[in-house]
């Protein structure tokens, strides 16, 4: 089995630094950092006030230790808040990006400058804690599409912010979510108006530079009534023996028929084979399907980080809306992750879509855990859950706890479940036809994750296959 | 095309194979017959490189190559075939696309270009046509699902599209009934070649009625016991296999 391991535990390939000078925050978290943000940002004084009543409530909350993870305490007062290249653009205009973060980005296959750019994809580029591109924008304001840093959203369109922000993920709704409210620093902001079709799949690439800092990411994206959005985040750090915090926030509002489909592809540094280092990625994503009709569709895969805890939701308030969540989440070496979702059922005839997928490898711990919630108003909810686990060796763990809580009678919830274990006759069975043993087990893993693959835009679809170490099935045949 | 000699084969510590000798010329087929337990599957799995069965001792020359010598993929790839006794499922993966892999896999072996899926859907259904067969399981996921009898068929199916010059049968004929048992022993007999041999592994006599060998082997024990024409397999039928069992320990 250990050729098996060997091919599902690659080297991390993102591990470089980029060597660039950056002003970095002293470690540490009281109000006049947070004060020193926001300055730093240009932020109007509402904004503020609400990253002060989020600190003031995260300072009488404490860390959750429910989940199926273990790690040692966090020091919170020796983590920076802010970190940013020095050399920053002025806005819309590249040419004057530090040539050394136009190339970090092109080492990650992100190419920022105009001529390199992805076709069909406008891209935002945060380095640290601060974006430092954003492509199309321009292109994008034709449709009446707005794509930029939450920053600059903040300064040029707070009325839509404002109204809003902290409506999905309120500022006190959990340990992690209420510091994100306090410290964040960017994300994406993007705003699709009445009956438009995006024209471009949007998409945001973090990347984590500076050493001893935290990212806290805050993105916001707003589906106005009849339109179609489908966003796409991508992410990694350097390799370092320390732990470095990850702990972003992301909202989501779909209003009368629209549409978000929300993609991850989440590859944040994952640790050493001793569990040294790697990203804890402690994130709060949650959507609201606010209008009838409308429908969100989270698909993650979770390649990355020591630690992974997220649970990407849907708040199905409309009549008729539909939440999705499609995961396939991979813990190898001492990798841990405890990860599902929340469908909570408010209108009538709501339905909900659950497939997870977890493997386990190496020493690795996978959990999902799950939520569905009928609520007494949701006459004729639906909700359909799989969840499916497969174990590669025999230090590994997957774990399952589905949480189901019905308080209407007309609803109808279905639930499958499984385990399995690529055994030595699978892979004896592949090779005996004339593939390799690492062949075999790409085509094992490929064929065990494809309801979660095809769900993912076609060009990140190629991109996750590869994440896994595996080619993706001919799309014909 | 092969030649075993003084095999000996172990299986997590046991001793299955106890010095089996076996030569198999271009064209011939071999019926491999002999009561549960004697190390018949053993013996196809060996050949074809499990990693769970260890050889001791002993030679297998293929082709005039080391067959032990390969690993299991390059075996494939030389053109050695082993019809499962219990073929595995693949979720989420098709048999046409599995195929093709396979049969890539053996072309870039030889020097020649990789199929695509169209050029693949010729090469299938010229194949299917041979043997009178139609595409119905294609389209599924590998084994998923498949009944017992469409398991052996598409095992044979695949034998048919490799084209391997030595194919080992491990039990196909077990668990089918006899109309089952007739529609793969056409397909097999129409697969034979001049450059194609096989070695079929039964417990029954039944197949051999479809299929007449060349030689007939009886295995008992862990080795060779007797050989003889197709003839052996209807006494075989008629006598069991005690006497043979007892004529092995007095030698």
């Amino acid at each position: 089995m250990t050729s098996i391991e060997a091919h599902v535990q690659q080297p991390y390939k993102y591990g470089f630094v980029t060597d660039i000078e950056s002003e970095v925050v002293p470690a540490g978290l009281n109000e006049d950092v947070i004060r020193l943000i926001s300055a730093k940002k240009g932020e109007p004084e509402w904004m503020l006030e609400w990253r002060l009543k989020a600190y003031r409530n995260w300072l009488k909350m404490s860390e959750p230790h429910w989940p199926n993870v273990k790690y040692g305490p966090i020091d919170y007062q020796a983590i920076s808040y802010y970190a940013a290249p020095k050399k920053l653009p002025k806005l819309d205009s590249l040419d004057q990006v530090d040539p050394k973060l136009v190339a970090t980005f092109e080492k990650l296959g992100i190419p920022i400058e105009e001529q390199k750019r992805l076709t069909g994809v406008a891209v935002d580029a945060v380095f640290d804690s601060v974006s430092v591109a954003t492509t199309f924008q321009a292109e994008l304001a034709k449709f009446g599409v707005i794509f930029c840093p939450i920053s600059q959203a903040i300064r040029e369109h707070p009325a839509l912010v404002q109204k809003y922000l902290g409506t999905v993920v309120p500022h006190n709704d959990n340990y992690f979510a209420a510091l994100n409210t306090a410290v964040f620093t960017d994300g994406s902001f993007v705003y699709v108006p009445k009956g438009v079709r995006c024209p471009l799949e949007l998409s945001t690439y973090f990347r984590i530079n500076a050493s001893s800092t935290g990212q806290f990411e805050r993105t916001l994206i707003i589906a106005d009534e009849g339109s179609y959005v489908s966003y796409l985040e991508g992410c990694s750090a350097p390799m370092r023996d320390e732990h470095q915090l990850h702990a972003a926030v992301v909202e989501l509002v779909a209003l009368e028929r629209a549409t978000i489909k929300y993609s991850t592809i989440q590859n944040w540094y994952p640790g050493d084979e001793e569990g040294k280092g790697g990203i804890y990625n402690f994130v709060t994503k949650r959507g609201k399907c606010a209008g009838a009709n409308s429908k969100i569709s989270w698909t993650q895969v979770e390649t990355g980080s020591a630690i992974t805890w997220k649970y990407p939701g849907c708040i199905l308030q409309g009549d008729n809306s539909i939440g999705e969540f499609y995961s396939v989440a991979v813990t190898s070496h001492k990798q841990q992750a405890d990860t599902g979702t929340k469908m909570i059922h408010l209108g009538k005839n709501t339905r909900s879509t659950i497939v997870s997928k977890g493997i386990s490898a190496g020493r690795g711990q996978n959990t999902y855990r799950g939520l569905v919630k009928i609520m007494k108003g949701a006459e004729g909810a639906r909700n359909y859950s799989q969840c499916d686990s497969m174990l590669i060796g025999d230090k590994c763990g997957a774990h399952t706890f589905p949480y189901i809580d019905v308080r209407n009678n007309s609803a109808i919830m279905e639930h499958e479940a499984s385990t399995s274990k690529i055994g030595e006759d699978q892979i004896f069975y592949l090779r005996q036809r004339g593939l390799s043993a690492e062949d075999a087990v790409s085509m094992i893993v490929n064929g065990f994750c494809k309801e979660v693959f095809k769900e993912l835009p076609m060009e990140f679809a190629v991109e996750a296959t590869r994440l896994l170490g595996i080619s993706l099935e001919g799309s014909v045949g | 095309m092969l030649a075993v000699k003084g095999l000996r084969v172990s299986v997590a510590g046991t001793e299955i194979l106890r010095g089996v000798d076996l030569t198999v010329k271009a064209g011939e087929v071999h019926a491999i017959m002999g009561p549960n337990g004697s190390g018949k599957s053993t013996l196809t799995q060996a050949l074809a490189g499990h990693p769970a069965y260890t050889v001791t001792a002993g030679t297998a020359t293929y082709d005039g190559k080391d067959l032990f010598a390969l690993k299991p993929e390059e075996r494939a790839r030389e053109g050695v075939f082993l019809a499962f006794q219990y073929p595995v499922e693949i979720r989420g993966i098709t048999n046409s696309y599995f195929l093709r892999s396979a049969v890539n896999a053996v072309r870039k072996h030889r020097g020649q270009e990789e199929l695509d899926p169209l050029d693949f859907l010729q090469v299938l259904e010229a194949k299917l046509k041979e043997i009178g067969w139609d595409d119905t399981l294609m389209n599924r996921p590998v084994n998923e699902g498949f009944s017992g009898g469409e398991k052996k068929r598409n095992e044979i199916l695949q034998l048919a599209v490799l084209e391997p010059r030595l194919a080992l049968l491990d039990e196909t004929d077990s668990g089918l009934d006899i109309d089952a048992l007739k529609t793969v022993a056409n397909a097999v007999n129409k697969l034979r070649a001049p450059d194609r041999s096989f070695v079929i592994v039964t417990h029954y006599q039944r197949l051999l009625n479809f299929i007449t060998p060349d030689v007939v082997h009886v295995l008992a024990d862990g080795r060779i016991v007797k050989s003889g024409g197709p003839e052996l397999a209807h006494e075989l039928e008629a006598k069991g296999y005690d006497w043979l069992r007892t004529g092995a320990l007095v030698s």
